[in-house]
């Protein structure tokens, strides 16, 4: 799969909290959620958001609580994908079963990419293009498997698709 | 080829692969998956949009009712009532009501449900208990629980692993809860994330299955995804007569690669207190001293089976409550109760005036029975002090083993139980 879109820049230890406050967990709708995504630590985010954007970030994203609503919020946003240096555990499998693609690199892309740029990546491959100057990027591929949970929508979707086989 | 660590080997197994390292994404077949009132109604809201009329295997569900049991209120009726009627339709035996049953982390391996060399999962952070018993368990989101209880499977990624040796004798009235409240305090609440934790050593060779879970219950708040022992003769008498089921205990290799080894000589270490509000700042007792609590909680999954009690009542017996605190003891389940009516444990707290529940997470998560009002001062148990998890946000908790707790409810503040006992 390859996604292309604008870089939406986050720093180190982003939060549940940050990406989306308690006091909307009361709702579990994706688009509802997402009007409140980074709501406090960017509080442009949410209206300017645009289908296909990229987020990237530092290292522990997503630490914090195991609320689901984290990476929904992010999805319901339009968000294609989130690369960050690190993920915390929980947010990381609650990403990929909710099918929101995530990728862990190595670099230092919250520093190096300025904000708005544009990337490509290669979801299958891991492979993240700055498309400024061409320099590439390795994030840890997928296995298919994985792959396929995402491409399918998330882990039920990916479930209901196994018992038909 | 490097040998592998025991986590490694069971994960391979369960993916049906010869071998597996630290980074690897693997989908395993798994052996338990377990649910309890908050987390399985989500989880079933998930199973039923995949409009089955079975699920995988109903003998590797488990549901517990656990966290807010006795009902304490309409919504929580309503989520176990849910619970009780999904266990119903599909068949799954190893629901357990009210009255038989336990916290979930105390209950599952008290049943003998948990076995060396498994794979479990459970919509609870605190599912990595069961690596006492030499078992891979993780806790997940409820998405996971319901994709298991469709097909049986989940995916993970193979965790590195940290090997903490813990070395010479422990001292008196330290225990299981010291190691790892001291281990945590070392590493900080993110020192082994993503990572497995392997407890070994002399000393951890000597403990018993009652400390040795209560270690690796707390392996996830120092963000790690499991913590373990390696099956031995302390797993196997614990095991008997508890299964009937066939198990294939898994051990590492002796060049297993860990990707770092702590050593830590526990000769001189001092009973531990988590000060709020996380459980890696801790300081001996010594240090606590004199802080004056309201209320003290002995139970949780973390330390409400049977030595903890009779390490309470050790220090109970014939004593008095101090009459400015509250303590409140809840054995972790059922049977635990039993027991520990049978040996006269609860005519001694009841004589100290202590107030008993029925097995519940009940105050542990600020659920019910033992709630904190703003500027109280808890001493728990339990193993989360985070902010108003017992109550209102400005309430604190004090973390520490049985017999500090037991202690600093006589005397009205944190001491060390030799000044009690003295
Ligand atoms: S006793 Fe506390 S930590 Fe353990 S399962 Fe219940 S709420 Fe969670």
């Amino acid at each position: 799969m390859i996604l292309e879109g604008k870089v939406w820049l986050f720093g180190d230890n982003v939060d549940t909290d940050a990406i989306i406050p308690a006091r909307y967990l009361s709702a579990t709708d994706p688009e509802e959620l997402a009007a409140h995504c980074m709501e406090d630590i960017n509080p442009d985010f949410a209206a300017s958001v645009q289908a296909g954007d990229l987020l990237v970030a530092g290292s522990n994203f997503g630490c914090g609580s195991s609320r689901e609503h984290a990476p929904l919020a992010l999805k319901g946003a339009g968000v294609s994908c989130v690369i960050a240096k690190s993920f915390a555990r929980i947010f990381y499998r609650n990403a990929i079963n909710i099918g929101l693609p995530i990728l862990e690199c190595e670099a230092e892309l919250s520093r190096i990419l300025a904000p708005g740029e544009l990337l490509r990546v290669d979801l299958s491959a891991g492979m993240i293009i700055r498309l400024s100057d061409g320099s590439r990027y390795q994030a840890a591929p997928f296995p298919t498997f994985m792959q396929e949970i995402i491409q399918q929508g998330g882990l039920i979707e990916y479930v209901r698709h196994r018992l038909k086989r | 080829m490097s040998g592998q660590t025991m986590i490694e080997k069971i994960l391979a197994r369960g993916a049906g692969k010869k071998e597996v390292k630290p980074g690897d994404l693997v989908s395993v077949k798994v052996d338990l998956s377990l649910g309890n009132d908050i987390t399985a109604p989500v989880a079933i809201k998930e199973f039923e949009r995949l409009g089955l009329d079975r699920v995988f295997d109903p003998e590797k569900v488990v549901l517990v009712p656990d966290h807010f049991t006795p009902n304490r209120d309409i919504a929580a009726a309503e989520q176990a009532l849910l619970v009780r009627r999904f266990a119903e339709k599909y068949g799954i035996r190893h629901y357990f009501e009210i009255g038989r049953m336990g916290i979930e982390h105390a209950l599952l391996p008290e049943q003998g449900l948990v076995l060396p060399g498994q794979i479990i999962i459970g919509a609870d952070s605190h599912t990595c208990t069961y690596g006492a018993l030499g078992a891979f368990a993780t806790g997940v989101g409820s998405t996971d629980l319901a994709a298991a209880m469709a097909i049986g499977e989940a995916w993970f990624k193979v965790p590195s692993t940290m090997r903490f040796i813990y070395e010479g004798e422990l001292p008196p009235w330290v225990d299981g809860k010291d190691l790892i409240l001291y281990t945590i305090g070392q590493i900080g609440v993110e020192g082994a994330r993503y990572k497995a934790m392997a407890f070994c050593g002399p000393v951890i060779e000597k403990l018993p299955m009652d400390g040795r879970l209560t270690m690796a219950n707390m392996a996830i708040e120092a963000g790690g995804k499991c913590g373990y022992m390696e099956p031995d003769a302390v797993t196997f008498s614990y095991l008997e007569g508890r299964t009937a089921q066939p198990y294939e205990p898994v051990y590492g290799d002796a060049d297993a690669v860990y990707e770092q080894t702590l050593t830590f000589d526990v000769s001189r270490m001092e009973p531990q207190v988590a000060f709020p509000p996380a459980p890696d700042n801790t300081h001996p007792v010594s240090e606590a001293a004199g802080i004056k609590i309201d209320q003290v909680v002995i139970g949780s999954c973390t330390n409400g089976r049977l030595e903890d009690l009779r390490r309470a009542a050790a220090i109970l017996k014939g004593r008095r409550v101090h009459p400015r605190v509250r303590l409140i003891i809840i054995p972790a389940t059922q049977r635990i109760y039993r027991q520990a009516m049978a040996e006269g444990l609860m005519d001694i707290f009841v004589e100290a005036e202590a107030a008993i529940s029925t097995p519940t997470c009940g105050p542990c998560l600020g659920g019910h029975m033992g709630i904190l009002a703003r500027g109280e001062k808890a001493l728990a148990t339990t193993n989360r002090n985070f902010v108003g998890r017992m109550g209102h946000p400005e309430s604190e908790i004090f973390l520490c083993n049985p017999a500090v707790a037991a202690a600093s409810a006589i005397a009205g503040e944190i001491v060390h139980p030799e000044e009690v006992m003295a």
